[in-house]
């Protein structure tokens, strides 16, 4: 979340699109209710499905899956054509007056610098036009033909509201409604959040979804801002955690990357990812990274990096491509992969294509599972009848489960979607011989590395020299990793603008980012971290929620990431003179001598607003981003394509251009390529999701939600089941090219057919919870409908939408 | 046993001796704001896990309604109802969501049907408590709820509903599905105070263009010690067959007056062959069933809530079958 849970109350308008979070996030669903009764804010719901949060919504328009990028943008087009921005943040906060350069094009649906060979986008030509210094041209009027603003304009006019309805089949006026009541924030003192979810995520153009959300939060000034926002709503307590922890393959923590094969030496490392910046005076935060870098590379190896050795660089692997869950499967499936650890994750229920999962377990010598519970994956070599139709005699997997705890009987912290970092305790002993993980990795890693020291082996040192000074060797403890991420002095750290002022004394725990250094005498295992536990103690524990501004910033309650701020990009709640837009909710404002306010000022506290600095300091432009001239495999502005299983034949908004037809920088395997289906044999358009009374697939463990929902069931809309000739409680079978599904039909009204021009569509539920171990009826994968595919940057599968079949079981 | 002290005992089934009245304790009652429920269940399991009852595990016999029915191990469910209703001038698509289980009201029908003495109290504070120890499992109760609540057990005979947790409200503290709710959607204090915030609620609907928005706090059973905010007043059935003028139905009003010494002759006699029936063949025997749900689901099971099939059980006048 760029805001926090509390902050949900200070919005005037609520969109929750891709996500449902009243069934989903109930707890935090409790803001959205608060904003309602207290200030009078409208909810909106944009969802395939009539869902629980709709039901409490004012407004809900119905959407095709697969199809947000064209509501979106069809919004972003309402906004410029009726002239509903706020044009002062817009000029003050956001890249609109930067001048793109002449190489950039869209022509069909495709932007300059394709490799249709590759499939891939050389982001070159999408650059900002530089001066002599080079820093980006800009024009403040906005009207240069080449600038963001008229680009995005000219982008975006093709999105009409007619073609939107046509894409996405929500009718015209109540799409409408949706971008009137949106733009009712357009003014300062109105402000917007959204709220989304997997619902984004799970598309093979997923990010770029995202980004059309940011774009139009942008367009109507609330990013930064109280009340408003970009929400990512994690799904687990602490995947937020494990993003920031950097558990991706091509990740390091902190956002920090992995070396790339290009990378041969440090400088070219280094250089890659120390951007310069793009104006003047622009903060250019991430200028620091070899200070977060140098600094992790001492908590991991300590006196092992060195300097002369580039602080350890070499012991860091570099990657050729990433290894995500589809490609870690598919060189399993080849026999390329024939051991794994499965540490907290369901491959066998949570992967899409189930087959293609259980026939690349087959092909493994051993596997370790690492988890509380016995889950499809421990078990998948278990004959369950239909459920798990595999022949056990012919599995040779070796599978080893090494019992690990469930949260509560573990101690830690839990990094939740706020960014807040929560200490817990401990509220129960494990059963049985269950282990916590960091016992359970601390007792391989030590057993490991003591077999390298006897038996030697090739490149030992990044397993000898790596830094377990734990007081227990084979169980870290909760607090002793705390510290590891928050980072100490190793040497005295000096002010480097008051010599004499001595900011951290050697040995201390680091209270701040602020203090690392890159010449080796800090360490921080995860900088963004640093600041959790302190000489003060451990921040995460605070439990003082007084909030002096009403606002419900509670600066005192945990610790926020990062240094403590509970709003992101805060300047920008304030214009270019450093004056609040809305004076009831101030967040950081300039008081003449510094800038101040109820949150930690996402700003230097001391940049006067006539140094013109910037409001959004990560990004090497010092504002935030309408144009992404680089980091987006599929190009600089969101462009609608169709999902890789789509109902419809053709792309509205390119028709005739089949490389447009869906993501043309989605990667697809040929022989999960050869496994997609056509709408002549999968008609209906399917989305898979998850429901208020289960937590994926572990709750079917246990009677309480068992009881509450017991047994699977998909969702089918009335008119298509009149059609088929099923009844509300009929057996169905869903079917698609990887596979069918057995269920219970829910006939209700809350799916309805949906007009795509000339192509009714019907949209097919199908909640995920269920499998064939645990107390709650027996059940089939999901997954063995969706396909093995997913978006072009973060490889997310295309879990939202797909296309299946369904009759009468 | 009473979870409150015997002080606090307003009224007594079956009972013509008069209650204490040395103190007057607050009345309360729970306040269920429908607009505000997003149906995750979350009050059903809390009932559960404080109760310490689960049903079994059951099916899904499509619709979301799980368990489906009431049971003597399920004292509360969510209804959903998928309606459409006006909303300012134009007809809109609800899925309506409703927490169903005792009401206790005021003048409540199955104290004043209980024969067994004692089976049923009602407290000070509003609350309506099943006394299982003195309840005879007649099933009288079941037929003088005008809610269709109590539900009686096959594995013991005996009368089950919601207690309001009373033995959490002896001790000051809310009901479990109170502490429970995420959203507030359920409220408890005051009765006084549970109508003024239900009041500051239907402000808030109207202003949506909830034109009929109001409090459900049914006269014909004196009031309830458990409220609904809704959005369609007007139209309480809509909400699966809540009824829209409650009342205790005449045949208990007779049996109360006029016809009590005789039923009371007739209890006795029941009680007495009973008694020998004990003493001839032994006890009753729960397992001699272990064919039939535990939860005593299984002829309440309602199997659709969609608007078509709305004959609420709530609707059934228990004069009428008995």
């Amino acid at each position: 979340m760029t805001n926090h849970w509390v902050d949900i109350k200070n919005a005037d308008v609520i969109l929750i699109m891709g996500g449902n979070a009243a069934e989903a996030h109930p707890c935090g669903f409790k803001w959205v209710t608060e904003a309602k009764a207290h200030r009078k804010a409208r909810l909106m719901v944009v969802d395939p499905r009539f869902t629980r949060s709709a039901a409490m919504a004012d407004l809900y328009a119905p959407i095709r899956v697969g199809s947000d990028i064209a509501f979106l943008g069809g919004v972003i087009n309402y906004l410029i054509s009726h002239d509903k921005l706020q044009m002062e943040y817009i000029k003050a906060h956001t890249n609109a007056p930067f001048i793109v350069g002449e190489g950039y094009s869209l022509k069909d649906g495709i932007f300059s610098g394709y490799d249709a060979e590759k499939r891939k986008y050389d982001p070159a030509s999408w650059g900002y036009e530089l001066d002599k210094d080079g820093f980006a041209k800009v024009d403040p009027t906005l009207e240069n033909p080449r600038c963001v603003f008229q680009i995005l304009k000219q982008h975006y006019a093709r999105y009409t509201p007619e073609l939107v309805s046509k894409i996405c089949g929500t009718p015209v006026d109540t799409f409408k409604k949706v971008c009137e009541l949106a733009a009712s924030t357009a003014t300062p003192t109105r402000n917007m959040t959204i709220m989304y979810a997997l619902g984004w995520t799970h598309h093979s153009q997923g990010s770029e979804i995202i980004r059309t959300g940011a774009i139009l939060q942008l367009l109507l000034g609330n990013i930064g801002v109280a009340g408003g926002g970009m929400n990512a709503l994690r799904g687990h307590s602490n995947i937020q955690g494990l993003t920031d922890l950097g558990l991706l393959s091509t990740s390091l923590p902190g956002y920090l990357q992995l070396p790339k094969d290009s990378d041969v030496k440090y400088d070219d490392y280094m250089t890659r990812l120390t951007p310069k910046p793009l104006r003047p005076n622009s903060t250019n935060y991430w200028g620091n990274y070899p200070k977060f870098h140098v600094s992790l590379m001492k908590a991991w190896y300590g006196k092992a990096a060195t300097k002369e050795n580039n602080w350890a660089f070499d012991y860091l692997p570099r990657y050729d491509s990433g290894y995500d869950i589809i490609k870690t499967f598919d060189l399993m499936y080849d026999g390329k992969i024939n051991g794994y650890i499965c540490q907290g994750f369901n491959p066998l229920s949570s992967f899409p294509d189930t087959h293609k999962i259980s026939a690349a377990l087959q092909k493994l010598k051993f596997l370790v599972i690492i988890d509380p519970l016995a889950t499809e994956t421990s078990n998948f070599w278990q004959n369950h009848g239909e459920h798990n139709d595999v022949k056990t005699e012919d599995i040779k997997t070796e599978v080893f489960r090494l019992p690990s705890t469930c949260f509560a009987e573990e101690e830690g912290s839990l990094t939740n979607s706020s960014r807040w970092l929560q200490w817990h305790y401990k509220g129960a002993e494990p059963p049985g011989e269950a282990k916590g993980d960091p016992e359970i990795i601390g007792e391989l890693f030590t057993r490991i590395r003591a077999l390298y020291a006897k038996e030697g082996g090739v490149f030992p040192e990044p397993i000898r020299d790596l830094t377990w000074t734990y007081k227990i060797p084979t169980s870290p403890s909760p607090e002793e990793l705390a510290q590891e991420y928050n980072g100490r002095a190793l040497d005295d750290i000096v002010d480097p603008k008051k010599k004499d002022t001595i900011l951290a004394k050697k040995g201390e725990l680091l209270g701040t980012f602020a203090h690392l250094r890159d010449d080796g005498t800090t360490s921080a295992g995860c900088w963004v971290y640093t600041g959790a536990y302190t000489e003060k103690g451990n921040m995460m524990a605070r439990r003082d929620n007084s909030d002096p501004y009403g606002l419900g910033q509670t600066l005192n309650w945990a610790f926020a990431w990062p240094v403590n701020r509970r709003v992101l990009y805060n300047r920008a709640s304030s214009d270019a003179a450093g004056k609040p837009w809305d004076p009831k909710r101030k967040l950081v404002f300039w008081n003449g001598e510094k800038n101040v306010g109820s949150d930690v000022p996402d700003y230097r506290p001391d940049a006067a607003p006539e140094e013109g600095v910037g409001a959004f300091i990560l990004t090497a432009e010092g504002v935030a981003r309408l144009f992404a001239p680089t980091g987006m495999a599929e190009g600089p502005l969101p462009e609608h394509y169709e999902p890789f299983e789509s109902p419809l034949k053709v792309n509205h908004l390119n028709p005739g251009h089949a490389d447009a037809f869906n993501n043309p920088a989605a990667r697809m395997f040929k022989k999960d390529r050869a496994k997609l289906g056509k709408p002549e044999q999968f008609p209906y358009a399917a989305t898979s999701y998850g429901m208020t009374e289960h937590f994926h697939g572990w709750t079917k463990h246990l009677k309480g939600n068992a009881i509450i929902q017991p047994e699977q069931f998909v969702e089918v809309g009335d008119e298509l089941a009149k059609e088929k000739g099923i009844a509300n409680g009929d057996r169905v079978k869903v079917s698609s090219a990887r596979g069918h599904i057995e269920a219970v039909a829910v006939v209700t009204k809350r799916l309805r057919a949906l007009d795509c021009g000339d192509t009714k569509v019907h949209q097919i539920g199908l909640p995920n919870h269920w499998g064939f171990m645990g107390l709650a009826k027996k059940g089939f994968s999901v997954n063995t409908l969706s396909p093995s595919v997913g978006d072009a940057n973060t490889q997310t599968p295309e879990y939202k939408a797909f296309t299946v079949n369904i009759e009468k079981a | 046993m009473s979870s409150l002290q015997s002080l606090d005992i307003k009224r007594r089934s079956a009972t013509t001796l008069p209650s204490t009245q040395a103190r007057e304790t607050l009345e309360v009652a729970k306040l269920i704001d429908v607009s505000k429920c997003i149906g995750c269940k979350a009050c059903q399991v809390a009932c559960s896990e404080w109760n310490d009852i689960r049903g079994d595990i059951g099916t899904n016999v499509g619709v979301y309604d799980n368990p489906a029915d009431l049971g003597p191990k399920t004292w509360t469910v969510m209804r959903y109802s998928e309606v459409e209703e006006k909303k300012g001038e134009e007809m809109a698509f609800e899925w309506l969501i409703r927490k169903d289980g005792c009401m206790h009201c005021a003048e409540p029908g199955c104290l004043k049907a209980c024969p067994s003495p004692g089976a049923i109290l009602q407290y000070s504070n509003g609350i309506v408590d099943f006394i299982e120890e003195n309840c005879i499992g007649c099933g009288y109760c079941v037929a003088g709820c005008p809610f269709n609540v109590p539900r009686i057990s096959k594995q013991d005979s005996k009368a089950y509903k919601c207690t309001l947790c009373s033995d959490r409200v002896a001790v000051g503290l809310e009901p479990a599905c109170v502490k429970t709710c995420p959203t507030g959607a359920i409220t408890f204090g005051s009765k006084e105070d549970m109508i003024d915030h239900a009041a500051e609620r239907v402000v808030d609907l109207k202003e949506r263009g909830y034109a009929n928005a109001g409090l459900y706090n049914p006269a014909g059973v004196g009031g309830t010690h458990v409220m609904y905010v809704l959005k369609h007043a007007d139209k309480p059935e809509i909400y699966h067959g809540l009824p829209k003028d409650p009342q205790i139905s005449a045949t208990v009003g007779l049996w109360k007056g006029v016809m009590k010494p005789l039923a009371m002759l007739a209890m006795g006699l029941t009680a007495l062959t009973g008694f020998f029936h004990y003493v001839k063949v032994g006890p009753n025997d729960a397992e001699a069933h272990p064919d039939e749900p535990e939860d005593g689901n299984g002829p309440h099971v309602i199997r659709s809530s969609g608007p078509g099939q709305m004959e609420g059980k709530g609707n059934v006048n228990p004069g009428e079958q008995a």
